[in-house]
């Protein structure tokens, strides 16, 4: 499976991640691990942000993340309209890498602040994509 | 070798739906010119410095070069999202220190406005990572408005003090002829305008433009020669940070700009204390209190208590943007860092009108590129 398929919106089609989609099919979020230095990475690299080897495996992460800051946008792009408003946030796994993710709209808006407990869980689209959303750490 | 900037010109900035690129460059290149009391056989290089994808065009210092008149002087492209002309006095200042050519005309232009404001969006959100934070529709003020909600979070700033920094630069900008937006505002309009991304409201975000500004650059004994007071380029810094937000250590300073600054302050062998007046990079009004702070012009965290003392107005402790900012001027891309270039210009050669600060000798110009990935800063000295 190509990367077309990672996204609402997708604007990379190859890479050596590409492998990613299919984890998020099968209900997995998978980061990079480098074989040379041991750091965890996600998004996943081909080569390690650290030592920039290209020996790398896959390593799947637990989803368990902070969210340290979001924004509720309403003004959106002409290729997401149809989405808006939709709140973008930007949280930190427990194993320490971060990640930008479109919070979902079953977490209440009152409880979307800094320092609150989310988790990452793989996610279908309606449009027939794949992606991953923040949502509540005890929803199903 | 010195390198001092010798002429400015530049257009309007607004919506400019009678012009095209080349012909708003035509209006920037000519009134620098005239600025210079040069002629456009004097000018050996043009370095033409743009965002990519607002208009079709591609490779877009052709057509420039041709339309000026310029073949076959050498002519190329710099790009560093908002900060393109900003890097293309960089790039400049070098060719001149490197003797390669001893008068060059450094040109920033964008054409916005065919594109709606959605259709703006969808390129600027391709700023960010297209790989991984792009498919979720990321926008210009979205990424700016992560960064606020963390300051806000961390340092207890406020919209309030946000929403000051429209009305400081929209107040200047009612005096400054080149403005998209000359009309004063207040708070509460700021407060009560809709919201573009939480926290950031209309009128805490800069506006899409058209427009183009112009620099001449010359080398020291030619710059002497051709004007009795060249304003000179002391201090140059160029930075970059992650342009992945996850790959981001803190979200309450753009660490560039703190990088940036402090290389063009060695350089210029200045203190923030000491420059006089200064322009930097209000693509949003967060993003203005948070650079008060990178650039040293007061303590981490306190940049919202500092316009809220009124200290970046004309006589406060370093007027910022009175010129209106990109707030009220409105932000053609590859032609903001030369505007605010032109802008410190007329400034140190006493010719900013209502809006001059009395006695300023040291200057200093800084953008940031797209969401924080490259800033520079160009310092500059009244002759």
């Amino acid at each position: 499976m190509g990367f077309e398929k990672f996204g609402y919106v997708s604007y990379v089609t190859q890479t050596r991640v590409s492998e990613f989609t299919k984890y998020l099919a099968d209900g997995k979020i998978y980061g990079s691990k480098c074989v040379e230095c041991g750091n965890v990475e996600f998004p996943p690299r081909a080569n390690c942000g650290r030592c920039l080897s290209g020996k790398w495996e896959w390593v799947e992460l637990t989803g368990d993340c902070k969210l340290l800051t979001f924004t509720k946008v309403d003004a959106a792009p002409a290729a997401f309209q149809d989405q808006a408003p939709y709140i973008l946030g930007l949280a930190e796994f427990s194993e320490g890498p971060k990640v930008l993710a479109w919070i979902d709209r079953a977490v209440s808006e009152s409880e979307v602040k800094a320092g609150v407990r989310l988790k990452l869980k793989p996610t279908n689209l309606k449009n027939g994509q794949l992606s991953y959303i923040l949502t509540t750490s005890n929803s199903a | 070798m010195n390198v001092g900037i010798v002429g400015i010109g530049q257009t309007k900035f607004g919506k400019l739906a009678d012009a095209s690129a080349r012909e708003l460059a035509a209006e920037a290149f000519k009134n620098a010119l005239a600025d210079a009391d040069l002629a456009r056989k004097d000018i050996r290089s043009l370095i033409v410095c743009s965002g990519t994808h607002y208009d079709k065009q591609r490779s877009p210092a052709g057509i420039m070069a041709e339309y000026l008149g310029l073949n076959p002087s050498p002519t190329f492209h710099v790009e560093a999202a908002c900060a393109s002309s900003g890097v293309g006095v960089r790039v400049g200042w070098s060719m001149i220190q490197a003797r390669l050519h001893d008068l060059i005309a450094v040109l920033g232009f964008q054409k916005m406005t065919e594109l709606d404001a959605a259709k703006v969006q969808d390129v600027m959100s391709r700023s960010g990572d297209v790989m991984w934070e792009s498919p979720f529709g990321p926008t210009m003020p979205a990424y700016y408005a992560m960064h606020a909600r963390a300051h806000m979070d961390r340092y207890g700033t406020t919209e309030e003090q946000m929403a000051q920094v429209s009305v400081k630069n929209h107040k200047y900008g009612a005096k400054n002829p080149y403005a998209m937006y000359r009309k004063e505002i207040t708070v509460t309009d700021v407060l009560e305008s809709r919201t573009v991304a939480s926290p950031l409201k209309l009128y805490d975000c800069c506006a899409n433009a058209d427009g183009a500004a112009c620099l001449i650059l010359a080398g020291g004994k030619l710059a002497r020669k051709l004007t009795d007071n060249p304003v000179w380029i002391t201090g140059l810094g160029l930075a970059s940070s992650p342009m992945s937000l996850t790959s981001r250590k803190q979200f309450t300073s753009f660490e560039c700009s703190v990088h940036a600054a402090k290389q063009a302050y060695k350089m210029g062998k200045v203190r923030p204390r000491d420059v006089d007046v200064a322009e930097v990079h209000d693509s949003f009004t967060s993003a203005e209190i948070m650079n008060y702070e990178d650039l040293g012009f007061c303590r981490k965290g306190k940049g919202g208590k500092f316009i809220e003392e009124g200290e970046t107005y004309v006589g406060g402790k370093i007027p910022v943007n009175v010129d209106g900012g990109l707030l009220a001027k409105g932000h053609p891309v590859g032609a903001t860092g030369a505007a605010h270039i032109i802008s410190i210009t007329k400034q140190l050669r006493n010719e900013a009108g209502p809006n001059q600060v009395r006695n300023a000798k040291v200057g200093l110009a800084h953008n940031i590129g797209g969401i924080g990935m490259y800033a520079v800063c160009t310092l500059l000295r009244a002759s």
